[in-house]
Parts: structure tokens; sequence; C-alpha cells
């Protein structure tokens, strides 16, 4: 069953058509790689399927809204981790604060970084800020889990941990569509490869 | 030798140029008054704004040509007229000053040249309840800061209970009588006449409430001049002049030829007034320090109420400029432009005086608008840049994790513009605390309004003015510091 479906999907920035006729879908419990040379447009399609910018043709469909995972994961300063991740269940979907917080618990030590609730974005190394930028995505239950440049802030080690971790949430049903560069983090991610000319 | 010469005329000329000027008499007498008093003591001429008239301009021409110079005048505020006396601006001060034992006791005082009467002015409607300074117990009584009015006022606030309201002109007393913002005006007939004349809705007491006579302040080094002049006022008030300047400007009364005789024949006419110059500036200290604490707490409470609203009208503001339709974003930088462009002391006037008849606040009401209004314009700025500051990439996070644009502006983009604005806020908030001091000019005696009283009234800004100064650094500089420590604490 298709999650995501883009078809003739066109983008253009200042006038200039940077992505043309794109044509894929991702599946149920998939796990994609968006790929290209720098330029090529992947973050663009990303931002494009999350409704961040605009299209300049083409169709997306999508059931719901989607969790974006940012290159700079984007935390929000002024919260702490946990709070990153219980404030939109609490504000967007009205659940109570307290099932919020258990639940951003649940997340974050699934994700490793249990023991980071209470710290500040400042205060957190970048591989865990990207994992409460995930958790925080993942806290909405949204049908597909988009990533951009997931390895951007990483090293070597890190990677192997963060596509361990994208393995095993595909494992658990979940989708995840990712632009990346990084052929090594995909082959490491058994992902299947999205290219875009 | 010829070198020598040119060097010895140089000499000549660098050295006895100045010394032969210095040596000749001076061809001015050189006058200082108030033209913002206006008619009939001084105002620029109507039908040549460039010289002035009044009968003060008048007696001035006779002391001048007395002296065998030309009068010229030199303008200067009706309460600084005094200090500029003594620091020798001008060589007399002739503006409508009133005779008081503080004066004699600074400054060369000449001899008196008209006695006034301090008229009660009331409404027409209140004839009958307001007979005498008496019948105001607990009222609202204007008048001039540093006159003899003022201290008659300061007396009957201790003995009748009347609160003394001063202003910085004599004309909006009366306007503020008409429209009932005070219940009477205290000021010498000469301002009361004129005032009732203006506001017909107005009428004089007969009872007057003291005595006073006008003269002339010259610097306490300048006896000599004085002891002419006031031969020269004599002469005048023999041969006539003086009457017949009175009677032009319709102020000749039967009180001025008993004055003349008096003072023709060498008997002495006592000022009149507070003695608080006859104590030492610590006594006077330790007697005006309840009411300039008063005044302390006025200029704490008024910034403070004033610093709320500034910062509340300012948050919206920014918000309307930030995330408002472009039409807001036009009316709200239009405002912000216009407040910013324009003198707070104006925006005071216009919003007490200017649309009284409109909207009749109160002076501390308008203070308090006047002020919070002024500095929204100034806080909404740093909250916008605040605003913007905040990383575009948050806002995109919060959005796509489905905040909306005031959700976000509440849990995520204010939070963070705050921290950043208040620093800042902290410094507008000592600066508003020094800007307070301009609500005194629509009536509400704060901080450095009593002070300039007490300095006026015991002739001397040093005790005062440490006393002021001191009180003001009491309240800025915890501020200040908790700014610092805000930035120190933030940046890290």
């Amino acid at each position: 069953m298709s999650v995501l479906s883009v078809r003739r999907l066109a983008i253009e920035r200042g006038g200039r058509a940077i992505v043309r006729d794109l044509d894929f879908s991702v599946g149920s419990g998939e796990l994609v790689a968006l790929m290209g040379a720098s330029g090529s447009g992947k973050t663009s399609v990303l931002r494009a399927i999350a409704r961040l910018d605009r299209s300049a043709g083409g169709q997306i469909e999508l059931q719901g809204r989607v969790g974006f995972v940012f290159q700079f994961h984007h935390l929000f300063a002024n919260m702490s981790a946990l709070a990153n991740v219980a404030v939109a269940p609490v504000h967007v979907l009205g659940r109570s604060r307290q099932e919020a917080e258990v639940r951003a618990r649940v997340l974050l030590t699934s994700l490793g970084v249990g023991d980071r609730a209470e710290a500040y974005p400042h205060e957190l190394s970048g591989g865990e800020a990207q994992r409460v930028a995930i958790a925080r995505a993942l806290a909405m239950d949204p049908p597909i889990l988009l990533m951009d440049e997931p390895t951007a802030s990483l090293d070597p080690a890190r990677r192997g941990d963060l596509a361990a971790t994208l393995i095993r949430l595909a494992a658990d049903g979940r989708t995840i569509l990712m632009a990346t560069h990084d052929e090594d983090f995909v082959g490491a991610c058994r992902a299947r490869v999205v290219t875009i000319k | 030798m010829k070198q020598f010469c040119v060097a010895a005329l140089l000499c000549a000329v660098y050295f006895g140029v100045p010394r032969a000027a210095a040596a000749q008499p001076p061809s001015v007498l050189r006058w200082g008054g108030d033209a913002e008093g206006g008619a009939p003591f001084v105002e620029a001429d109507p039908n040549d704004p460039r010289h002035v008239v009044g009968f003060d301009v008048e007696v001035a021409t006779i002391l001048a040509h007395g002296l065998g110079r030309e009068p010229q005048f030199v303008q200067a505020g009706f309460t600084s007229l005094e200090a500029s006396a003594a620091r020798g601006d001008f060589d007399i001060g002739l503006s409508g000053i009133e005779d008081t034992p503080a004066r004699r006791a600074r400054l060369a005082v000449t001899i008196p040249y008209y006695e006034f009467r301090e008229r009660v002015t009331v409404r027409k409607a209140d004839a009958d309840r307001f007979r005498s300074l008496a019948d105001l117990r607990g009222r609202r009584v204007a008048t001039l800061g540093a006159t003899l009015a003022y201290d008659l006022l300061l007396n009957a606030q201790a003995d009748d209970g009347l609160v003394p309201v001063t202003y910085e002109d004599d004309v909006h007393p009366y306007s503020d009588l008409a429209l009932g913002r005070v219940d009477a005006v205290l000021l010498d007939q000469v301002l009361a006449d004129r005032g009732v004349k203006r506001n017909p809705s107005l009428m004089n007491l007969e009872k007057d409430a003291g005595i006073g006579h006008y003269v002339g302040v010259l610097a306490a080094s300048n006896g000599a001049l004085r002891d002419r002049i006031d031969d020269i006022l004599r002469t005048a008030m023999r041969d006539g002049r003086l009457e017949s300047i009175f009677r032009r400007w319709g102020m000749w009364n039967q009180d001025q030829p008993r004055l003349y005789a008096r003072l023709s024949a060498n008997q002495p006419a006592p000022p009149t007034g507070s003695t608080a110059a006859t104590v030492d500036p610590w006594t006077a200290a330790r007697r005006y320090a309840p009411a300039m604490l008063r005044a302390t707490l006025i200029t704490l409470a008024l910034s403070c109420v004033a610093m709320l609203l500034a910062v509340a009208v300012g948050a919206a503001i920014a918000a309307g400029r930030v995330y408002g339709r472009p039409i807001v974003r036009f009316a709200l930088t239009a405002y912000v432009e216009v407040v910013r462009g324009t003198p707070l002391l104006l925006q005071l006037f216009v919003i007490y005086f200017g649309v009284a008849a409109i909207i009749d606040l109160p002076a501390l009401a308008a203070a308090l608008l006047g002020l919070g209004l002024n500095y929204a314009a100034y806080e909404s700025e740093i909250y916008r840049g605040a605003l913007e500051a905040v990383p575009v990439g948050q806002l995109e996070a919060a959005q796509a994790l489905g905040l909306g644009r005031w959700q976000t502006l509440w849990l995520v983009r204010g939070p963070q513009a705050f921290r950043f604005a208040l620093a800042p806020m902290t410094n507008d908030f000592v600066a508003l605390l020094k800007d307070s001091s301009l609500v005194s000019v629509i009536t509400v005696v704060e901080l450095t309004k009593q002070t300039s009283i007490f300095a006026a009234n015991i002739g001397s800004w040093v005790v005062p003015g440490a006393m002021c100064a001191a009180l003001y650094l009491v309240l800025s500089l915890p501020l200040a510091h908790a700014a610092r420590r805000i930035e120190r604490s933030w940046r890290t």
C-alpha cells in the first residue's frame, strides 16, 4: 500500500526549474533514499511534500501530515528535549500534558536519549539533537517521516547508530523518506534508492 | 629695528585694544525676560515678531536711557531668570519678577516698580461656595511654581488642607479651571485679569490673598548698577513716566501712588513670600525630604505603570507588524514613525491640553498614557527585531508539526524573542524613569519638578540637585545592574 505518491512533480526556484517530471511512490514501512548531486533539488522535494514550499506542478498524494527531521534539527531553543517532543501532541492533537510527556519519554528512551530529557538544545551533541528531533517528529504519529541529510552532523560511529535506528523504525512499520548523498549510509540502511537527475 | 617696531605694534594691537574697549562704558543695557510670559509683561510684537512689547519692555527702556544706553533684550526662561542674572547672562532681569526674601538674600534687587495683589479666581458658578482660600479645603488650586502665590498655597495646604497644583505657564491654569480640572487659581492680579478676560466663565474674588511687588534682579556683585537703577526708577515714579506706562497697559490703580510715595520718601517696601532661603541648605533639605520621597514614589509608580502599558501596546504593535495584513502593517508603521518623529513633550501637551475639550483626562492618566504610548513605539521596534531574530528554521519546524501561527508565537517565537528583548527593555525602563520628568509640564509633580521647586525656593541647585541625582540613581542602578546580569547570563 502506498503511503506517499509523487506524480510529475515540478519545482522552480527563482524562476529556474530545478526538478521536472519526478515520479515515485513510497510504500508502508518502506525506507527510501532520495539521492542526487548537490543542488539537484532533494531538499526541495522534501519541503514540497511537507508543504513548507509550493511546487510548480504535479501531484503529491499523502494521507495526513508528515513528520520532518531537518538537516540542522531546528529544536525549539526555549524548551527542554522533553518539551520539544511533547509540545505538538498537547497543542495540535489535544492530548493531556501528562499523557504527552509519558509518551515523549518512551520515544526518547527508545532512541537512546532518555537520560537527556531535561537538557536544552544547546546542551545536546549533534547526534543527541538529531535523535530528539526524530522523537519530536514521531510523537505526532505521522504516516511518513521525512529526513533531510540525516548524516550531515554525525561522525562515522554515529552514522552506524543512526542506520541501525532507522532499520529498527522501518521494521516497526514506520515509513521513512530521506534526502541524502551519502551512498555508504544508504547501503548501511539497506534503503531503496530514488534518484533525481 | 623695523622688525621690533612691527612686533611692538602687534603687541599693542593684541593687548591694547581690548583694554581700551573694556575701559569704555557699555553702550547697551542687556536685560533678560521671558517672552513666553506674554502680554502685558513681555511678548513678541504681533506686528513685528522680531521685537518685544510689554510694560517690562518699556520699563527696561526707561532704565537703559537713564543709564545713557540702548536696551537689548535677552530671552531667558522665567524659572531660570534668577540664575541667569546671577551668572551675568544679562545686566538685569525684568519679567514680572516678585520681590522675596530669598531673592534679596542672593541677588542685588531693585526697589519695587509695581505693587500687585494675589487674586483667587473661581468659576462663576462656584462664586457662592468659594469666597476665599479657606473655603477651598481639599480642593485643587492651580498656580505657577516658585511664586509668591505658590508659597501662599503651601501655607494654605498646611492650614486649610487644599491641594496646590503647579503649572509651567499662566494660560493653562485658567483653561483647566474653566474645564473643571482644578477648583480655583491663585495668581497675581495682572495674570488673573488676563485669565478672566480669556475665559468668560471665570471670575476673580474681590478679597485679595496677599500683596507683592515686581522688581528687577541683578547679580549680587552689581550693587553699584542696582543703586543707579533705583535712582532712575524713583525719578520715573516722580515724573509720571512709570504711571503712563502702567496706564497704557491698563494696570494703573490706587496701590501704585501709595507705593511710589513710600519709595520716593525712602521708606522700605518689605519683601513677601517664603523665608526658606534664609535657612541653611541642610535644614531646608531636611524640610523638603518628605516631599522629595513622595515625588520619588510618584516617579517610580508612574514609570512602572507606563512601562507595563508600553510593553503591552509595544508587543501588540510588533505582532501586528510581523504578522498583520499590509494595511495593518502600514498603519502601525505610521504610528511608530509619527511617535518616534515628534517630541514626547509635544505629545504630552496634545494628550492633556490639546484634546481636553473632547476627552478630559486627569493629569496622572494623561501622563501615563503619554509616556506609555510613546515608549510603546520604541518597545515595538525592539520586539519586532527580537521576533525576527528567532531562526526561521524553528518556525518551519513548528509549521511542520502543525502548530498554528499564534501557537508558534506564544510557544516558540515569543518566549525566545522575550529573551533577546529583555536587556534593551531594561535599558528603556531606565530611560523612561528619567523621561518621566517631562510630565511636570502637565502639572504632575514628580521627582525633577519637586527638585526644581525646592531649588527655586532655596535659591540653589547644589543640595536639591544632589538629592535628586541620588534618588534617581537609587531607582535606576539596580535596573542597570539587572540588565547587565541578564545579558551576561544569556550570552553563555
